[in-house]
């Protein structure tokens, strides 16, 4: 090479040395694309949850003082949990309604854990656009089939927690949890 | 100058934007065929590898300001939450602590360099004086990100350096108190710290962008320190020195992985990771590393006043170093009397960073006046009288053709570009 051939190309794209150099630029572009992907990776993970965020995700509740026929709230991951007493009217309702009614076809059985059919846990979030529906106190509105109702756009859930009126287009989330004891339910 | 920019680019996407908002002419111009002196040793890469440091402070520091909380409360705790918590929050506060290092590592190379290969002279005195702006914001950014972790040394350095300016007559417990937002370091400073802290970065790369854009006016000085005469004696940017960046990068990487992987905690004191306590000074206030020369020249002074206003002259000096400086010949290569003194200027600082890590005592004390008197001996004295006792070496016609040809004087060079008679391309 002159110091003169320095203007566009200094080194013939196609001479003999073509493949060579082509390989030698892959290599380095590739070097530097998984160089700067290991970097950024630590940022993105970061927005991740932490681990005392993660350590949050189980919690205990004591159902003894819940009496029959109503509900508690309790927070798991930040989110509400009802916890809900039923009555064995309201256990008979959600189990006698043909499948073919529901929006979101699901048996009661499927809903609750064999034995302990009385109780409910469903995740407090209404599955429209994320409103929490009004039903767990005496005085709240229960709608039409005695579950939930939800202030924000009106959707209706049984008292299975299984959607009965729109807009919101499926059942109330069940969240993973088990009876430690039958009066201790372990949450996530 | 209304009217679409035509377009070199065949592409038809970069082609059509390009038309409408020249950014790829310009990167192309500015990066791909700019004309460089093709002189340049690694010494030319530090400016490069600041940038390079200041996107990787951005990134991580916005990363780990969704972790932070500036709450005196809650800070020192949010920030070992960070480390154990957080995923790779370990990291991001390692890389980002360790980085400000760096960055002061790269930026006094790059100030070297130019006071070595006389950079600051004319047309570039601007370009030097844009770049000590740069130097005192950063120096400020690093300042406030100490205090955010609200440790021992955050907080009582904190304490000290806002104290600096109660040295002011008459104003200035006033103004202590006003940069405080109360009768001391408190919440409300931790708070308009992190504030701050967070802005100044986004002002240091407005006045890089300056920075730059002077660079590219005046174009870049050499290890000659000669200007460029022709063609012949510049390379396109691309790729002779991206790829020549990229290998001082891949260098300067390792370094940096190597502070943070193996050596996270060096250049960190012990006590911040003591929670701030204001009824409690640790035994030896020390700040970062790289303001303890400055520190020192401020404790070399046995006043008040006049330790405060000798720190800042320190760097005031550098302002108007382009008009202290009275020899037209730029790179210390061609001035036997000035390169053994800019030597010494390095020498004398590396010692005031010394004195500055140690108790104001004893032989301390002395070495720390002498560095002292040398600085500004050698900016406010020696520099004027050099430009007009010394006999500058010989300087080379052109940077193609150097007078010196052993001993290094623009690198080897290809065998015939020498001999050729210079022809226009």
């Amino acid at each position: 090479m002159s110091a003169t051939a320095h203007t566009q190309t200094a080194i013939p794209p196609h001479g003999p040395d073509a493949s060579k150099r082509d390989f030698l630029k892959l290599v380095t572009g590739a070097g530097a694309v998984i160089g700067v992907g290991a970097l950024a990776w630590p940022l993105i993970d970061s927005m991740n949850p932490s681990k005392d965020v993660l350590a949050l995700s189980s919690v205990d509740v004591d159902v003894t003082p819940i009496p029959e026929g109503q509900a508690i709230t309790v927070v798991w991951r930040g989110k509400p949990i009802f916890v809900r007493h039923r009555t064995a009217a309201e256990i008979k309702a959600a189990v006698d309604v043909p499948e073919n009614q529901l929006i979101d076809p699901a048996t009661d059985a499927s809903r609750v854990k064999a034995g302990h059919s009385q109780w409910l846990v469903v995740i407090g979030i209404c599955t429209h656009l994320g409103c929490v529906p009004l039903g767990n106190k005496p005085t709240d509105p229960r709608g039409d089939w005695g579950g939930w109702f939800c202030p924000c756009h009106g959707s209706q859930y049984d008292t299975s927690g299984r959607v009965r009126h729109g807009p919101a287009p499926a059942n109330l989330a069940v969240p993973p949890y088990n009876f430690a004891s039958d009066t201790k339910v372990t949450i996530g | 100058m209304a009217g679409l920019h035509k377009s070199e680019f065949k592409n038809p996407v970069i082609n059509w934007v390009d038309t409408r908002l020249p950014l790829f002419t310009m990167m192309s111009k500015e990066y791909g065929v700019f004309p460089t002196p093709k002189n340049f040793n690694y010494f030319w890469n530090f400016g490069a590898l600041a940038m390079v440091n200041l996107a990787i402070m951005i990134a991580t520091g916005v990363f780990l300001a969704m972790n932070y909380t500036p709450n005196t409360l809650m800070a020192f705790d949010s920030v070992e939450r960070i480390m154990r918590d957080v995923n790779y929050g370990w990291l991001l506060r390692y890389v980002h602590a360790n980085g400000a290092s760096m960055f002061f590592i790269v930026v006094y190379i790059h100030m070297f360099r130019g006071l070595y290969y006389g950079s600051y002279k004319f047309p570039r005195e601007l370009l030097w004086m844009i770049g000590v702006v740069i130097l005192l914001i950063m120096m400020a950014t690093a300042f406030m990100g100490y205090v955010l972790p609200w440790g021992q040394m955050s907080y009582w350095g904190a304490t000290v350096i806002t104290n600096l300016f109660s040295a002011i007559p008459l104003v200035g417990n006033s103004i202590v108190t006003w940069l405080w937002g109360g009768f001391s370091v408190d919440n409300a400073t931790l708070n308009r710290f992190f504030s701050l802290h967070y802005l100044m970065p986004f002002v240091l790369t407005g006045v890089i962008f300056l920075h730059i854009v002077a660079l590219h006016i005046t174009g870049s000085n050499n290890p000659l320190g000669i200007d460029v005469k022709s063609e012949q004696d510049t390379l396109p940017f691309h790729p002779y020195y991206t790829i020549k960046d990229s290998v001082g990068m891949c260098v300067y990487l390792m370094v940096f992985a190597c502070l943070v992987f193996f050596a996270p905690n060096l250049l960190g004191h012990a006590d911040n990771y003591i929670p701030a306590n204001p009824l409690s000074t640790p035994a030896e206030i020390v700040p970062e590393w790289y303001f303890l020369p400055f520190y020192a020249i401020l404790r070399s002074v046995p006043n008040k006043l006049g330790g405060v206003l000798l720190m800042f002259g320190a760097i005031a000096v550098l302002f108007v170093l382009p008009w202290l400086d009275t020899s037209p010949v730029r790179s210390a290569k061609f001035r036997p009397l000035y390169r053994p003194f800019i030597a010494v200027l390095v020498v004398a600082v590396v010692v005031l960073g010394q004195v500055g890590a140690h108790p104001p005592e004893g032989i301390w004390v002395v070495l720390g006046r002498v560095a002292t008197v040398y600085y500004f001996f050698h900016f406010l004295v020696l520099l004027p009288l050099l430009g007009k006792l010394e006999r500058p070496l010989p300087l080379p016609e052109s940077i193609s053709r150097p007078v010196i040809t052993r001993g290094g004087g623009g690198g080897p060079l290809p065998s015939g570009a020498a001999a050729k008679p210079m022809e226009k391309s």
